[in-house]
């Protein structure tokens, strides 16, 4: 189900969990909002690792805890550190990419 | 003699042999299929085991018996590939190709977690991926009568993703058959942002969990267990306690490829999702559980890649272009205790959603239902496997790509 979201006047499409459906409207202020609404407030190592898995995304690699820990970016605890509770689901609503998911 | 050489004699392995000997000219081609295991086991079964409903009989044949006489069976380790020319290193020999399908699977790696393999393995930590796993945590369970059983998933992906749920259920089931379902606790822990993560599913299916008294621990990733006081405890410093804890270690795929190279973290091979070639050299093919795509690691995936891997073996053998077809499709049967079972059906783009199945409108199986004859089908399915989908024989309405008809989506 897609619902509407505005952000800072800019109207995005967004799943019921808050995801967004197209990374196209995705934009930097559109991410510090999200991870507002999350308790984050982004800072360089954020971006670092929103890039990373925008990049991973794009490259259609699934995505796991694992491969961010091997990265060089960050470690597993660090990453736990930058986004608390459940990390990859976090990070990726913020990085405007779907959550990773098993099949049902 | 051109030689194509398939890696495993696995699901994937051994129905690309069966495909292929029908397909590709015999006088012009050596097919071999190289495997150091004895045994075929039939995988799906390992989760009836540890309830006594299979017994060790049920899930293991002769590898050899299911591979066509026309194709030479070679058992030994392979130690590694050299893509560049175009080589297989075996403990003993090398072998030479002009096509390779690699087929070996993924595996269990309790190595990867700390603390796992320590004393406590296989007396409080037990897996059922492993033959040996389900068959000692069976034994385990006839004596098991009261406590918290904790049913865990290390990291994804895994091997057939709704086996653990399904274990839960079949424990539930178990556990009230025995007379003692109030004296043990049941909790299911997952990394995942839930027990069910996609939409329909789960506004379909999280009734099962209040139903069975199943409790979720989402987003629980683990770093260590401590086996002496038998605990888990994740990244954050979370902490979940256990009598008997049945997890799904890491899946990893073979130690061969990551000898040879060209593997991921988890030694998966990169794959193109819709050709099935390698992203290592174009005369490097990859099936079912050892490639890299984001579709489930399941047999049904590996019967369904089978086919139109094979037509695209054929293609490149005619010098044409790939075929961009494989589409992720999946299918599967979900036990879920008290003889029913659900089934989905789903790829790439569509999530498991309801309809029915195989033929639209009529059925005879629902979709993302839970009822009886899906459990019957899903008791069949062992007869189908080793007399259809090993021998690569094609089964009746279910096509390898997926159909959306007779489908809500």
């Amino acid at each position: 189900m897609t619902m509407k979201k505005t952000i800072n006047g800019k109207t995005i499409d967004v799943n019921e969990e808050g995801y967004l459906i197209d990374f196209s409207q995705w934009d930097k202020d559109i991410a510090i909002e999200i991870a507002k609404e999350e308790g984050i407030t982004l800072t360089d190592k954020h971006w670092e690792v929103i890039k990373y898995l925008q990049e991973a995304h794009k490259n259609e690699i699934s995505l796991t805890i694992r491969k961010v820990g091997k990265s060089g970016i960050v470690d597993i605890k660090e990453l736990y550190a930058l986004f608390p509770e459940g990390p990859l689901k976090k990070a990726t609503k913020i990085a405007g990419i779907p959550k990773p998911v098993s099949c049902i | 003699m051109k030689q194509l050489i398939i890696l495993g004699a696995g699901s994937g392995g051994t129905m690309m042999a069966n495909h292929l000997v029908k397909k590709l000219d015999l006088s012009k081609w050596q097919i071999s299929i190289v495997d150091q295991e004895e045994t075929h086991y039939y995988q799906p079964g390992f989760l009836f085991i540890p309830f006594g409903i299979y017994k060790e009989k049920d899930v293991i044949k002769p590898i050899n018996k299911y591979i066509p006489k026309q194709v030479q069976l070679i058992r030994k380790k392979i130690e590694r590939i050299d893509k560049e020319t175009d080589t297989i290193y075996l403990e003993e020999g090398v072998l030479k190709y002009d096509i390779l399908i690699i087929a070996t699977g993924s595996h269990i790696a309790p190595e990867e977690i700390e603390g796992m393999l320590g004393e406590e393995w296989r007396k409080s930590i037990f897996d059922f991926y492993s033959f040996d796993g389900a068959v000692s945590l069976a034994k385990k369970l006839e004596n098991f009568k009261s406590g918290k059983l904790v049913v865990h998933i290390c990291e994804m992906p895994v091997k057939c993703p709704v086996a653990p749920l399904e274990f839960a259920f079949l424990a539930d089931d178990f556990f009230t058959k025995k007379g003692v379902r109030e004296n043990v606790e049941i909790t299911y822990v997952t990394p995942m942002s839930g027990a069910f993560t996609k939409p329909k599913a789960t506004e379909k299916l999280e009734y099962l969990l209040e139903q069975k008294k199943v409790n979720v621990i989402p987003n629980f990733n683990i770093e260590k267990i401590e086996g002496d006081v038998k605990k888990m405890v994740s990244y954050e410093g979370k902490e979940v306690e256990y009598d008997l804890l049945v997890t799904v270690p890491t899946n990893m795929g073979d130690k061969c490829i990551e000898r040879s190279g060209f593997g991921d973290e988890l030694n998966y091979v990169p794959t193109d999702k819709h050709t099935l070639q390698s992203k290592v050299k174009e005369n490097i093919f990859v099936i079912g559980d050892a490639t890299d795509v984001p579709a489930s690691k399941a047999g049904a995936v590996a019967h369904f890649e089978s086919e139109l891997l094979t037509k695209n073996i054929v293609r490149f053998v005619e010098g044409k272009e790939l075929e961009p077809s494989f589409d992720g499709h999946s299918n599967c049967f979900i036990e879920t205790g008290k003889g029913k079972a659900l089934l989905i059906d789903f790829n790439y783009e569509v999530e498991p959603v309801e309809g029915t199945f195989p033929i639209p409108g009529l059925g005879p199986m629902h979709l993302l239902k839970e009822n009886r004859i899906n459990h019957v089908g899903k008791k069949a399915f062992k007869w189908v496997y080793w007399n259809m989908l090993l021998k690569g024989k094609k089964i009746p309405f279910v096509s390898a790509q997926m159909n959306k008809k007779g489908k809500r989506i």
